[in-house]
This record gives C-alpha cells, sequence and structure tokens, in this order.
C-alpha cells in the first residue's frame, strides 16, 4: 500500500506523460509480485472488486464525525473520499499499511457487512496519503491521469518488451497477471492462451504524402474506401466473442448484438459504423453508441451497429498474420462467403486501372461523403503497429474556414507558461449586431515560433482573465482547416468540427472578414 | 447574553473594520482611518493611509518598507508585553506566532478582557517569536483553515519532501511559490535547518523583505537574485511569488518543477488548479486543531471568528458551550496564503 500510494500521490500532480512513464516503471520494477499485479490491474481498471463503496463513505462519515462539520469539509474539499482521508483522526504512531494483497484478499472473504468495519480499520493504519490512495483503489476509479494503454506501456518498457506483446496477452490473463510478470521477468515462456478471445495488435497506416503518391506503383497496392467510423476487431473463438477498440479495450458492453449470436473462431479487422438499410450514418449517429457501458434497446434500433470488415488475422485457429495482404483477403472472402456472420459485410475492394483515375476517385471523396481513401500494399504481411511504405490513408482535402480567436487556455506541462489552446469563433450574420460564435476549439497546426508569437498577442490583447483562460480582443483570423462539420446540441452554435487545426495564422486578414456561422452550417454531414 | 452585549458595547464590528469605542481606534482596518492597531504587516491587514498606527516595530517597518508613502503618518511603536494606554483601554501587544512581528492585540477595559489575534499559527517557526497564549474573555480569531480536514503536517517534513524531489530530479530547477514576506523567509529558514547550504536564488520581488528579516537578525545563508544566474540553474531552489510559477518568468529554467508553499496544498484540487507538481503543506496560519486548541487554551467564554471558514469554528465552539459568532471582517484573503 506504501509504495502504491506514494505513485498514485506522485501520478496526480504530474502533467508530462514522460515523468509518468518514469514514475509507472520505477514502480512495477520495484514493487513485489502480487502487489505489482494488483496495481496494474486497478491502473488498467480490470480490477473488480465490486465494493459498494458510496454506502459505506456515508455510514463511516456519519458514524465516526459530527455530520455539520463533515459537510462543510466534504464541500469544501468537492471529493467524499479525499475528505475522509483527511478528516480521518492521525494515528499519531506509525502503523505498518496493508499490503495490497491484503486488501484485495480480505475483501474477497469479507461478507457485506464487515465491510465498513474492516476499511475503517485499515483507515486506523494509513496516513493520509494511503487513506486517499486506499479508498481511491476500492473505488475503483483512480483518475490519476494514466489510461490503460499508458499503463501497459510503461510496463513494456520497464522490461524492454514490445507494447504489442503486452496487449496480445492482455486478454488471456486474469489480475494479478503472474504469468505475465514472470514472462516480462524471462522466467516463463510468453503466455499462450487459445481458448479465449484475445486482442492482437492492429497494423496502423501513415498518411499519403506527395512523395509517397509518385512512388507509388499502383499494380501494388489495394484500394479500399476509409470508412468514417472507428477501427475495431471482433476476436471470436468458439462462440466465446469480444469487441476491441483500437487500443484494445474491450467494448462489447456497448454493442450486444455484435457479440452474440456468432460461433466461428476468427480474429477480424474493420470498421464499426451505424447502418441503416444500405446507408452507413454519420459519424455522430456512431457516436450516440459510443463509451456507454450498458445499452437501451431503443438505441439498438435507432443506431444499429454493424462492421465492415477488411482483414482477418487468424481464421479457425490458423494465423494469416504471416500472409501477404492478397492472400489474407481472399482466405477473409472465402470464409465470409461460407459463414456470412450477421452484422458485418466486405469492405470492397475495386480497381481504378491508372494513377489518374485514382485521383479522381479521390478527388470526389468529399462529394461522395466518403472520408478518403486506403491504399495497402498486396504483398505485405500484417504487422503490428506502424510500419513504413505498407498502409497509406488517403484523406479527403481538409475543408477550411476563417475564423476569429476568441479565448485562449494556458497549455499543460512544457506549454504552461503559453496560452497554446485556441477557441475560435465565425460571425454570427452579416451586417448590424453581429457577434462572434465559437465554433471550435484547436491546439496544433502552429510551430513553436509561431507559437510564441500568438502568445505574446494574447498577453497584448486581453481583455478578461478566467482563471487559466483569457478572452483576448477578437482581431487574429486563424485559417482553420477541419475534416468535417457535424450538428452539435452540445455546442452553442449548433455545429462542431472534426479533428480542426490551426493551418495557418492570418496576421494580414481582418477579423470582420473572417466566415460567417451559416458558411460552416452547410458544410454539415 | 446580558454578558455578549455588554463585550459589543466597547468593541464591535464596523463598515471598516472592528473597532474600540472606548479607545476609538480600529483594529486592521481595510480602510484608512484615523488612528489604527495592526497586528501584523500583510496587505490585507496593513492598508495604507492610516494617521496614527500602533504595532510592533517590526510591522511598523514592514508597513514602511510595503507601503512608502501610503505607512501610517505617526507610527507608535510598542514592543511585545509593553503596556499603552488608549484612551480608556489599556493595549498590549503579544506574540502571534504569524510572522516576523506579529502580533495579538490584548485590550482590557471596564474588568473585561478581548484579544484580536489577528492571523496567527502554533507550529514552531524560527523566523518569528511564538504564539503566547493569554486568558481572556472574548477571542477574536481567524479561521482561514477552519474545517477538520486542515491539519498541516509538520514543515520540516514537508521540506524533506522537497530535498527528496530535488535529489529525484536533479535536472529540474525545482521553483517553489512562496508569499513575499514571511513564507518566504520561513522556507528558506527551514531549508538551511535541514542542512540544504547552497545558494537559494530569489525572484527580484523577494528581495527587499529577505533583507530586512537578515537586519532582524534571521539567518538565511546564501541568497541569490535569479536575475544574476548564469546558468538555467538546474537542480537549484528557486523561490518567486507564486503567480509567476508557470508564467513566462520561469521560461528562463530548466524544465521548472512547480512547487507551491501553503496550507492549500492540502486539498488536490487546490494544487492542480494552479498547476502544481509538487505541493508543500507549510501554512503561516493555525489549522483545525490548533484552533481548537487555542479556543480552549484562552478560556475565553465567548468567540468571535473574524475571517475564514467561519461556520465551522463558530460551529464548533459552540459545540464546546461557548458563546460563538461570525464577525463577517470584509477585504480578508485567503490566497495571500
Amino acid at each position: 500500500m506504501k509504495a502504491f500510494s506514494q505513485l498514485l500521490d506522485k501520478l496526480s500532480y504530474t502533467p508530462s506523460r514522460n515523468a509518468k512513464l518514469t514514475l509507472l516503471q520505477d514502480y512495477f520494477r520495484s514493487a513485489p509480485d502480487p502487489d505489482r499485479g494488483y496495481a496494474l490491474a486497478a491502473l488498467t481498471d480490470e480490477l473488480p472488486l465490486s465494493v459498494p463503496l458510496r454506502g459505506i463513505l456515508q455510514d463511516l462519515s456519519v458514524s465516526r464525525f459530527d455530520p455539520v462539520l463533515f459537510k462543510l469539509s466534504r464541500d469544501y474539499v468537492g471529493d467524499t473520499a479525499e475528505a475522509l482521508a483527511l478528516i480521518w483522526p492521525l494515528s499519531g504512531v506509525e502503523k505498518s499499511a496493508p499490503l495490497l494483497r491484503d486488501v484485495v484478499q480480505t475483501l474477497k472473504t469479507t461478507a457485506r457487512s464487515g465491510l465498513a468495519s474492516q476499511i475503517s480499520s485499515w483507515l486506523d493504519q494509513l496516513n493520509t496519503v494511503e487513506r486517499w490512495a486506499l479508498l481511491k483503489f476500492l473505488a475503483g476509479a483512480l483518475r490519476v491521469g494514466v489510461s490503460a494503454r499508458l499503463a501497459k506501456t510503461a510496463l513494456a518498457m520497464t522490461f524492454n518488451k514490445p507494447i504489442e506483446d503486452v496487449e496480445e496477452i492482455w486478454h488471456g490473463i486474469a489480475p494479478p497477471y503472474s504469468e505475465l510478470f514472470d514472462w516480462l521477468e524471462g522466467k516463463t515462456e510468453r503466455p499462450h492462451r487459445v481458448d479465449v478471445p484475445i486482442f492482437k495488435p492492429l497494423m496502423l497506416s501513415h498518411p499519403l504524402e506527395a512523395g509517397d503518391w509518385e512512388a507509388l506503383v499502383l499494380e501494388e497496392f489495394a484500394v479500399e474506401w476509409k470508412w468514417d467510423g472507428i477501427r475495431v476487431q471482433l476476436s471470436s473463438r468458439n462462440g466465446d466473442v469480444k469487441l476491441f477498440s483500437r487500443s484494445g479495450d474491450d467494448i462489447g458492453n456497448a454493442f450486444p448484438e455484435l457479440v452474440t449470436g456468432h460461433n466461428f473462431s476468427a480474429v477480424l479487422d474493420g470498421e464499426l459504423l451505424v447502418k441503416r438499410t444500405e446507408d452507413v450514418a454519420s459519424f455522430s449517429d456512431l457516436q450516440q453508441r459510443l463509451n456507454r457501458k450498458t445499452v437501451k434497446t431503443s438505441m439498438l434500433a435507432d443506431y444499429p451497429a454493424h462492421i465492415r470488415l477488411y482483414d482477418a488475422l487468424e481464421l479457425e485457429g490458423e494465423d494469416l498474420r504471416p500472409l501477404a495482404f492478397d492472400v489474407r483477403r481472399q482466405k477473409l472472402e472465402s470464409w465470409w462467403n461460407k459463414i456470412a456472420p450477421h452484422h458485418t459485410d466486405l469492405s470492397p475492394i475495386f480497381h481504378p486501372d491508372t494513377k489518374d483515375e485514382l485521383q479522381k476517385i479521390w478527388e470526389a471523396t468529399r462529394e461522395t461523403g466518403i472520408e478518403g481513401l486506403m491504399l495497402k500494399r498486396r504483398d505485405s504481411a500484417y504487422i503490428a503497429g506502424r510500419p513504413q511504405g505498407k498502409w497509406f490513408k488517403w484523406k479527403r482535402t481538409a475543408l477550411t474556414a476563417d475564423c476569429v480567436l476568441m479565448y485562449a487556455q494556458r497549455g499543460s506541462g512544457k506549454r504552461s507558461s503559453y496560452f497554446s489552446d485556441y477557441t475560435f469563433g465565425v460571425w454570427s450574420h452579416e451586417g448590424e449586431g453581429r457577434t462572434l460564435v465559437p465554433v471550435g476549439k484547436a491546439y496544433s497546426g502552429f510551430s513553436d515560433a509561431e507559437l510564441y508569437k500568438i502568445d505574446k498577442f494574447v498577453r497584448d490583447n486581453t481583455i478578461q482573465q478566467f482563471g487559466p483562460v483569457r478572452s483576448v480582443t477578437p482581431q487574429l483570423v486563424f485559417e482553420v482547416a477541419y475534416d468535417a462539420v457535424n450538428k452539435s446540441s452540445r455546442h452553442k452554435a449548433g455545429v462542431a468540427m472534426r479533428f480542426p487545426r490551426i493551418s495557418r495564422i492570418r496576421w494580414d486578414k481582418p477579423a470582420a472578414e473572417a466566415d460567417l456561422l451559416s458558411t460552416i452550417s452547410k458544410q454539415i454531414t | 447574553m446580558e454578558k455578549s452585549q455588554k463585550f459589543e458595547s466597547w468593541l464591535r464590528p464596523e463598515a471598516s473594520g472592528l473597532y474600540c469605542v472606548p479607545g476609538d481606534f480600529y483594529i486592521d482596518p481595510h480602510q484608512a482611518v484615523d488612528r489604527a492597531i495592526i497586528t501584523h504587516g500583510h496587505s490585507d491587514h496593513a492598508r495604507p493611509g492610516h494617521r496614527a498606527a500602533l504595532a510592533t516595530p517590526e510591522t511598523l517597518d514592514i508597513m514602511k518598507i510595503r507601503l512608502g508613502e501610503g505607512a501610517p503618518r505617526t507610527a507608535q511603536p510598542a514592543t511585545y508585553g509593553q503596556n499603552t494606554r488608549v484612551g480608556a483601554v489599556d493595549v498590549s501587544l503579544v506574540p502571534a506566532g504569524h510572522i516576523l512581528g506579529s502580533a495579538q492585540v490584548v485590550l482590557q477595559y471596564g474588568g473585561q478582557r478581548a484579544i484580536v489575534s489577528g492571523d496567527y499559527k502554533r507550529q514552531a517557526d524560527a523566523t518569528c517569536a511564538a504564539f503566547e497564549v493569554v486568558q481572556c474573555d472574548v477571542f477574536v480569531t481567524e479561521a482561514t483553515f477552519g474545517l477538520p480536514v486542515f491539519k498541516h503536517p509538520s514543515a520540516a517534513q514537508e521540506v524533506a519532501k522537497l530535498l527528496a524531489s530535488l535529489q529525484a530530479f536533479p535536472e529540474r530547477t525545482h521553483q517553489v511559490g512562496v508569499y513575499g514576506l514571511g513564507k518566504c523567509q520561513r522556507v528558506i529558514q527551514l531549508l538551511r535547518a535541514a542542512g540544504y547550504d547552497k545558494p537559494i536564488w530569489i525572484h527580484g520581488a523577494l528581495r527587499t523583505m529577505c533583507d530586512y528579516y537578515r537586519s532582524q537578525g534571521i539567518e538565511l545563508g546564501e541568497v541569490l537574485p535569479v536575475a544574476d544566474a548564469t546558468t538555467d540553474l538546474e537542480g537549484e531552489i528557486v523561490l518567486s511569488p507564486p503567480s509567476a510559477l508557470g508564467d513566462r518568468w520561469s521560461r528562463r529554467f530548466a524544465d521548472p518543477l512547480p512547487c507551491l508553499a501553503s496550507g492549500w496544498m492540502g486539498v488536490r484540487a487546490r494544487a492542480r488548479q494552479r498547476g502544481v507538481e509538487l505541493p508543500l503543506i507549510i501554512s503561516d496560519h493555525a489549522d483545525w486543531p490548533e484552533l481548537l486548541q487555542t479556543v480552549g487554551d484562552t478560556q475565553a467564554s465567548e468567540i468571535w471568528v473574524t475571517h475564514g471558514r467561519e461556520e465551522a469554528l463558530v460551529y464548533a465552539a459552540q459545540n464546546l458551550g461557548l458563546t460563538a459568532k461570525a464577525l463577517s471582517i470584509v477585504g480578508r484573503e485567503d490566497d495571500s496564503e
């Protein structure tokens, strides 16, 4: 508990990704088994402790503290667990803190009725930081700015293994992951499970640069549409089915229709879409289904999910990844024709005769409502990560609009002394009484030298400060590039830009000549 | 009830601050007045423009340095324990343990004794005289950290955290945000007491008060202005006002690690809002146990709470069977801590 508490405490104050990785590596290197395994489980949100913590904290606060003082404290601190950790009486003498393994083990064997007194006796043994960490651990939501992927990355770095290997093993093992640590430390062979669906790390693409296009030999590449959904992996072993996001998170709970009723064994690569009859719906329709723990039946009908398959990593127990794309594709097609898994279809491959023709298809993508093209080397194996020269994504040309800088916010980490996050707007309408309406936020697309100049502009033109945010005189025009515009009820303007970034800084352009909201609204897809 | 009305007949909050009727003076008024008694030099207590002010010699010096033209035209120094008759009231100042020169104001009138304690703490602090307990009938207290969640660890332990971080990240400049009067010199003194003997670098705004503390015999060791540095101060300790943390001034340092020495750092959200990576819970103010201890020590039957989390302290004092109320004195700042 001591080392883990120190780790959480430091992580919670550390904004920099690299510093977080260092802290995590130090911990994984020095903490004993199985404690570090339970810590890893907590960091990756894989620890099902199912402690009814809210009720217990409520009981503890009522039975141990004056209710008026506790409420005033809680309201001031803003977090019940932290308030309880702080208000808890100091023991005065240094007692030995329980180990993480003791906590997990004891919880397994403690009846629900005994939990409050057990937790209370732990809190008596701990100091303030440890109490806070214990309550975070029990709550199951650490909120220290570490994603599951970052924790796995740190673990792989600790033992000089590729992150892909850790990801591939991940879904076949359970806390405290002793076989994982044994393998990482070189004590055993890599764990290999054949009876459960596992995640196989994805092959990713590079944006197609001008040089790539010139060098490209059309015959060597398969051409597909680039679908505007999210990349998923459907992994099934004898009817046990999982749906993984590109980072290996299990998102099957939100898509029950996709993970039930299959009885094949395969690992398939595809795009998750919302599809009504033959039409692929917009990305904002898909967003309705994402990031949910459970899903209502009405959602299933209103936003029907679908997977458009484009690759197979494994079919009926055979690992296809070493094979060429063309071979994998053939195997995928004949397998799909035989099984025809529900809620799936195949992403078509098309065959332009010349590069000119391909270019024309690409140029028409925006009109046809397609995100762009994918170009995949026909002879390439399926290689996890982002290998050079194998797969290219060729996104449709960006849309651009001239927007006016309205608010600037301090960045974090290395950028904390710079105003580097910008909210920009466009004019509500033409003529008298028009106002600027915010339409998006961006914090990339400019060089360091440009950042320094904008930072100076913000400081020299501040109207008002709201904590880390400043409003500025509406004067500086950004040419903003974005991929698409979605309707949005969350934004006052009623629109939301996808992937906005600053493409040019128009020091020369008067704010009065920036774009109108109606121009952007017309681009809604 | 009878008694409390009597207290208020001679000491009461008014628009300009706490007013003593038979002495015709205000204590720490937030507007310029004819006659004031000042508990200590922090700017929310020592305002400019008073005609006459009674305070410790140190507080009067500090007011002169910080307020210049705004310092009281007539300064009436009173050393700790010295009795001064003001109107019909006997006034004496006793140490409050807050910063150099800080004092509690002891008022005797008509057989009653009231103490206006200003800001105070009970934790040890080698840069100022320690809080002195004086029994009284009415104790007027602050409540900056008046919630049971505030239990300040020992300042030495917090400074040890800073030195440990310096060892763990020797490539980073440790920039510590400190309030310029009191906190700055205390942190330097604590570092020296912990055996840190390298030069400590300071922001220009902190220089005058460090010089003043030194002139009063408080050893600070080698303290150098950042402006004189010829390197990016990798692995060094730099003290600056909190407002310079993460701002342009700090760009000159080697991957600066923002630290902040303040009682507020016990609350995580407070540290994160300010982008602090190393919170140091070092406070000039009494924490909750010290507030309650002091209320008990004075044996006062009535507790008046001037500023901070008054509600909780008033409630707790009432639970102890005391008469307690919030005065809602305006013009006090939490954030200067």
